[in-house]
């Protein structure tokens, strides 16, 4: 039995929400949502923006109010306990709010004081979170100079000076480009085999895929369904998916007769989606009855097409 | 290139709670003024040269003409005397109000840097008695610098003179606190500063009996002086300094004022700073 399990076996649960809800005025962000997220999960928020996930994300960082339901974080309610539950918290919001006026070392300290680490310790603690950042060359700059993949590690690296029990990140890699992300994952990646409980929020399909290993799909405030990202993909869609074009007329003209060929189809404004297990063959009987398609792919099915199942939207509109 | 894992111990471990309740404004205070030490040469040399500017021009070439054409100078003592308590006031009021405030915007809007901290243990009531904290360290330095102005130009005498300085920073503390509460409820911060600049601290610094005793203005002026902190803080001062007449009951009275302004500031900023904090 590891540290982490209860003498059960099962695994210690770190945050349980049960009927969580959050309104503004007339408006439902979270709209009563059950969940729990154990010890060493690596828990992933996927939905498009305003489905409620960062909502989520700020009750259970003991920073916004709950208007109904229950919560818990490592035992403790957030509205009770807030600086006892923040105090063992990595927090990475979607914007960055690091203080530009300071240097990136600086800023290292200054967030670690605030948890009430000793100058020693943080001193330390800073040369390795500049190593794990990359950054280490960088330690005498102002953040105002840094760029945008710099100054998100370094928010990464912030978040983790008081070595957190759960590292929450809100959109991490949204706005970086593709190298900026590899790097980020990778260190994610690393906290995740650490043992560093993980909780994301993402509208990035392949970011939820590659560092979440249970995913809530979110939608207007509530669940759309929760699980692993292949059961997912196992349980609302095919193995394959072939994508066609016809051009922008008649993709709708030909979707009753696709329709017909196949277990499922999406039509969207630029191409039609078809879900079979086999989607080499339903090209080429596509084909056979004289529909031409301008362009075609086959491919996995990805979790964009689970979100596509779930909720008749696209995930990033 | 590898990586190397970092070392953990995790927070269970390292972080302690009850020492973050005790001292957290401390760590916000502490962290409010290493951003000012960026910042140190001209904060030093603008506390030596604002009394310099002020004596020269108006304590001694004002004074001049005053004390030549009244020969018993002003309120009994000469102009600069009667000055002396007043320049110092308005000084450490108008910079203990502006180091209140304009990190309050920063925190909150600009660079959203209370959020930052807000994530931490932190909580919204630290945050405001910690940015109070460091903008009253300011000030005292600021304050320290000026009473050393006044007594090098002989506008104040005598050991209790140093008075001054305690009676000064509580009346900054408690107009500034209420001016940081303000200013954490403003939504629409772009002019709130200069409003505050041209149609309250401007004002008050004219028409609170600064250069004149406030009893030579028409009633209706008088008014300004008496919800003013700095009109209060004047008359203190001068009781103080060179022992200008009160009355008993206006003295409790001044305290008084002082005392229900920073009890009514703290509130309003502990309020405003959790209320947005939490939004």
């Amino acid at each position: 039995m590891s540290a982490s399990d209860t003498p059960t076996g099962a695994r210690e649960p770190l945050i349980v929400a049960r009927g969580l809800r959050k309104e503004y005025g007339d408006f439902t962000a979270v709209d009563g949502i059950d969940f729990q997220v154990n010890r060493g999960d690596s828990f992933g928020f996927l939905g498009p923006n305003g489905a409620g996930k960062s909502t989520t994300m700020r009750i259970i960082a003991a920073t916004l109010t709950r208007t109904a339901g229950e919560i818990t974080i490592l035992g403790k309610d957030p509205e009770v306990r807030g600086p006892e539950i923040r105090a063992h918290l990595g927090v990475v919001p979607q914007q960055d709010n690091l203080d530009n006026s300071l240097t990136v070392e600086d800023n290292l300290y200054v967030y670690g004081r605030y948890f009430g680490l000793s100058k020693t310790f943080i001193r330390g603690k800073i040369e390795e979170l500049l190593a794990f950042a990359q950054l280490e060359e960088k330690r005498g700059v102002k953040v105002e100079a840094l760029s945008g993949g710099m100054k998100r590690r370094l928010t990464i690296a912030r978040a983790l000076v008081s070595e957190p029990e759960i590292l929450m990140l809100d959109e991490p890699t949204t706005g970086l480009d593709p190298q900026a992300r590899h790097i980020l994952w990778d260190r994610l990646f690393r906290l995740k085999e650490q043992g560093v409980t993980l909780l994301i929020t993402t509208h990035y399909m392949d970011e939820a895929e590659q560092l979440c290993d249970r995913l809530m799909v979110m939608d207007k405030g509530r669940i759309m369904a929760e699980d692993s990202p292949a059961n997912l993909i196992k349980t609302y869609s095919t193995k394959e998916v072939l994508e066609v074009r016809f051009g922008s007329d008649r993709n709708a003209q030909y979707a009753d007769q696709l329709r017909s060929m196949c277990d499922r189809i999406e039509v969207l404004p630029d191409r039609v989606l078809m879900y079979s297990d086999d989607c080499e063959t339903l090209l080429h009987e596509i084909v056979g009855k004289g529909m031409q398609p301008t362009t075609s792919l086959v491919r996995r099915s990805s979790l964009e097409d689970v979100f596509l199942r779930l909720t008749g939207r696209s995930l990033v509109e | 290139m590898t990586i190397k894992d970092l070392t953990r111990r995790g927070s269970l471990q390292i972080v302690d709670v009850a020492k973050i309740i005790r001292n957290g404004s401390l760590y916000v205070a502490q962290a409010r003024i290493r951003n000012m030490w960026q910042w140190k040469f001209s904060i030093v040399g603008e506390a030596f040269a604002t009394p310099m500017f002020y004596l020269l021009s108006i304590g001694i070439g004002i004074g001049k003409i005053v004390n030549s054409h009244q020969k018993v100078g002003v309120d009994g003592v000469k102009y600069l005397t009667f000055l002396a308590p007043a320049l110092l006031a308005a000084t450490c009021i108008q910079g203990a109000v502006g180091e209140a405030t304009h990190p309050v915007l920063e925190g909150f809007k600009w660079q959203k840097g209370f959020f930052a901290m807000n994530a931490t243990p932190i909580t919204g009531k630290q945050i405001a008695n910690g940015v109070l904290l460091a903008a009253m360290a300011r000030t005292a330095f600021g304050c320290v610098v000026y009473f050393s102005a006044l007594y090098a130009f002989g506008a104040v005498h005598g050991l209790h003179a140093l008075w001054l300085i305690p009676e000064t920073l509580l009346a900054a503390t408690a107009f500034a606190v209420l001016m940081m509460g303000v200013c954490a409820a403003i939504k629409n911060d772009d002019l709130f500063l200069n409003m505050v600049q041209r149609f309250l601290i401007m004002p008050l610094f004219l028409f609170s009996g600064t250069f004149y005793s406030l009893s030579s203005m028409p009633k209706f002026l008088q008014v300004i002086g008496w919800v003013s902190p700095l009109w209060h803080a004047t008359e203190l001062g001068r009781w103080i300094s060179y022992g200008h007449h009160i009355s008993h009951g206006a003295l409790v009275f001044h305290f008084t004022y002082f005392v229900v302004l920073a009890v009514v500031g703290f509130k309003v900023a502990h309020h405003h700073f959790t209320k947005r904090l939490a939004k």
